[in-house]
C-alpha cells in the first residue's frame, strides 16, 4: 500500500489565511490544490512535507477565467476541466484546449489545477510550455503583496520556481493580441500518459507576415523556457513552409533530449521539430481564420 | 483530525489520521468495499467515487479534504431496492465480466448522464477514459452506458414540480 509520511493536515478558506499559515508553519510546508501531482511524490516519499495546507475552499477567490484589461486571466485553482471546456479560451486562446484534451483523463481534469501544475513544474508537463509560448505572466502573492512574474523567469529548474516560501501563485494572466493564433502539438505512448515530446506556439500576424512567434517545446531538455532563436525565424517572415520548417530545425537544434523508457533521444529531435513545425501551421490557420 | 462526510446521502463521522486517502477511508474505517482499490498510483481508476457529483479517484484524494462534502460510492447508486438505470444497463447489455472496474465505470456513468443526459458514444469513451478495464469489455460498458441513457430512471424525466 502506498500511503504518504504523517504529516500534519491544516485548510485555509481564504488566500489570507492561506499565506498566515504558510508563514507560522515555514518552509516545511506545502499548499496542495488538487493533489494529483503533489500526493502522487508523497505516496512515493519523493516529496515529504511536514504540513499540508489545503486551498481546495478558495474555489470561489481563484477559479474563474475571465477577460479583462485586454488579457484573459485565469485564477490558479481553475480546474484542468475548466480550461477544456472554456468558451472564452476556446475562442481566443485554443491552445489550452488542444492540451488539456490530451492531459491524464477526465477524473484526474476534474481535481487538477493550473495552478498546481505550473507550480509542481514537471519538466514534462504541458501548461508551463503553454503558457511561456502565450507570452504569460505569473501572479504570485505574499504576505508584504503581489508581484508578477513572466513565465520566462518562473521556472529556475526542474520542480522548482520562483515561488518563494511563504508565497503562492495566485493567477496567471495572458495578453490577449489581435490576429493570433495558437496550438499546441503532443505525442505521447498513450491515452493519459505525459508527453515523449510537445511543442506550444503563437504567431502574430502583422500584415502579410508574422511579427510576433512564441515558441516553447516540453520534455525534450530545453536550456531556456522558449526558443528564441526558432522564434527569430519566423518574425518578419511570411507564414509559410518554408519558414515553419526553419524554425523546426531550429527548435530541434536547440534541445537536448535525453533517452529514456519513453523514446532514444533522436526520437525525441526529431518529435521536437516535427511537432514544432505542425503546431506552427495549426497556429498559421487559426491566425488567418481570425482574420476573415 | 475529525472529518465529517456524506457519503451516500448519510453523514459519516470519523477521527482519522491526516494522511489516510479517502479509498482507504471509504474502505476500511466505513466498510464500504464496493470502492475498489486498484493501482495506488492515480492510473486505472478503479477507485472512481463522486464528490460532490464529479468523478475523482479516492487513491489520489486525502480523506481530510472530502471533509464537508458529499461523496456517493457504488453502494449508494441503488435507491430504495431500486437499481439505478446505470445498474441496469450493466446487466442488460453485460458490462462487466470480472467486474473489478465495475464500481467505477458506473459512477463515472452517473456523472456523465447527470450532466449530459444524451451523450454520444464518442462522449461516453471519453467520460470512461480515465478508468481502465483489463478485461478490455469496453464495447460492452458503453453499451450498457448508453442503455442507461436511453432507459431513465422515472424521476429524471419526471417534470420538476412533481419530484419531491
Amino acid at each position: 500500500m502506498q500511503v504518504p509520511a504523517p504529516f500534519e493536515y491544516a485548510r485555509a478558506t481564504s488566500v489570507e489565511e492561506a499565506l498566515v499559515l504558510l508563514d507560522r508553519l515555514g518552509p516545511e510546508a506545502r499548499l496542495i490544490a488538487g493533489g494529483h501531482s503533489l500526493l502522487p511524490m508523497m505516496k512515493l516519499r519523493l516529496a515529504t512535507p511536514e504540513h499540508l495546507v489545503d486551498i481546495n475552499p478558495l474555489e470561489r477567490e481563484l477559479r474563474y477565467i475571465r477577460e479583462e484589461d485586454g488579457e484573459v486571466r485565469i485564477g490558479a485553482l481553475t480546474r484542468h476541466r475548466d480550461l477544456l471546456e472554456s468558451d472564452l479560451l476556446a475562442e481566443r486562446l485554443p491552445i489550452f484546449r488542444d492540451a488539456e484534451r490530451a492531459i491524464a483523463d477526465p477524473p484526474v481534469r476534474n481535481r487538477g489545477s493550473i495552478g498546481g501544475a505550473l507550480c509542481h513544474a514537471d519538466p514534462a508537463e504541458d501548461l508551463s510550455a503553454v503558457c511561456a509560448a502565450l507570452g504569460a505572466r505569473v501572479v504570485i502573492r505574499g504576505r508584504d503583496g503581489e508581484r508578477s512574474v513572466d513565465m520566462t523567469h518562473f521556472h529556475r529548474g526542474p520542480f522548482s520556481t520562483a515561488v518563494g516560501d511563504g508565497e503562492m501563485l495566485v493567477e496567471v494572466r495572458i495578453p490577449l493580441r489581435e490576429h493570433a493564433g495558437s496550438a499546441q502539438e503532443k505525442v505521447k505512448r498513450r491515452a493519459g500518459d505525459w508527453a515523449i515530446a510537445a511543442a506550444a506556439v503563437m504567431l502574430q500576424l502583422d500584415g502579410p507576415n508574422i511579427g510576433d512567434a512564441g515558441i516553447a517545446l516540453t520534455a525534450v531538455g530545453v536550456s531556456e523556457p522558449r526558443s528564441r532563436w526558432a522564434e527569430e525565424a519566423l518574425r518578419g517572415s511570411p507564414p509559410s513552409e518554408e519558414a515553419f520548417a526553419e524554425a523546426a530545425r531550429r527548435a530541434a537544434v536547440e534541445c537536448d533530449p535525453i533517452g529514456d523508457q519513453r523514446g532514444p533521444a533522436e526520437y525525441k529531435r526529431h518529435l521536437a521539430g516535427e511537432l514544432t513545425k505542425r503546431a506552427l501551421r495549426r497556429a498559421a490557420q487559426r491566425a488567418l481564420a481570425e482574420e476573415v | 483530525m475529525r472529518v465529517n462526510v456524506t457519503v451516500n446521502g448519510e453523514q459519516r463521522s470519523a477521527e482519522i489520521e491526516d494522511r489516510l486517502l479517502l479509498v482507504h477511508f471509504l474502505r476500511q474505517t466505513l466498510g464500504l468495499t464496493g470502492t475498489h482499490w486498484g493501482c495506488d498510483t492515480s492510473n486505472c481508476g478503479t477507485c472512481v467515487v463522486l464528490v460532490d457529483g464529479e468523478a475523482v479517484k479516492s487513491c489520489t484524494m486525502l480523506a481530510a479534504m472530502a471533509d464537508g462534502h458529499e461523496v456517493t460510492t457504488v453502494e449508494g447508486l441503488e435507491h430504495d431496492g431500486k437499481l439505478d438505470p446505470v445498474q441496469e444497463g450493466f446487466m442488460e447489455a453485460h458490462g462487466l465480466q470480472c467486474g473489478f472496474c465495475t464500481p467505477a465505470m458506473m459512477l463515472t456513468a452517473r456523472a456523465l448522464l447527470d450532466r449530459n443526459p444524451h451523450p454520444t458514444d464518442e462522449e461516453i469513451r471519453e467520460a470512461i477514459s480515465g478508468t481502465l478495464c483489463r478485461c478490455t469489455g469496453y464495447k460492452n460498458i458503453v453499451a450498457a452506458i448508453r442503455w442507461a441513457a436511453d432507459h431513465p430512471a422515472a424521476a429524471e424525466t419526471a417534470p420538476k414540480e412533481v419530484q419531491a
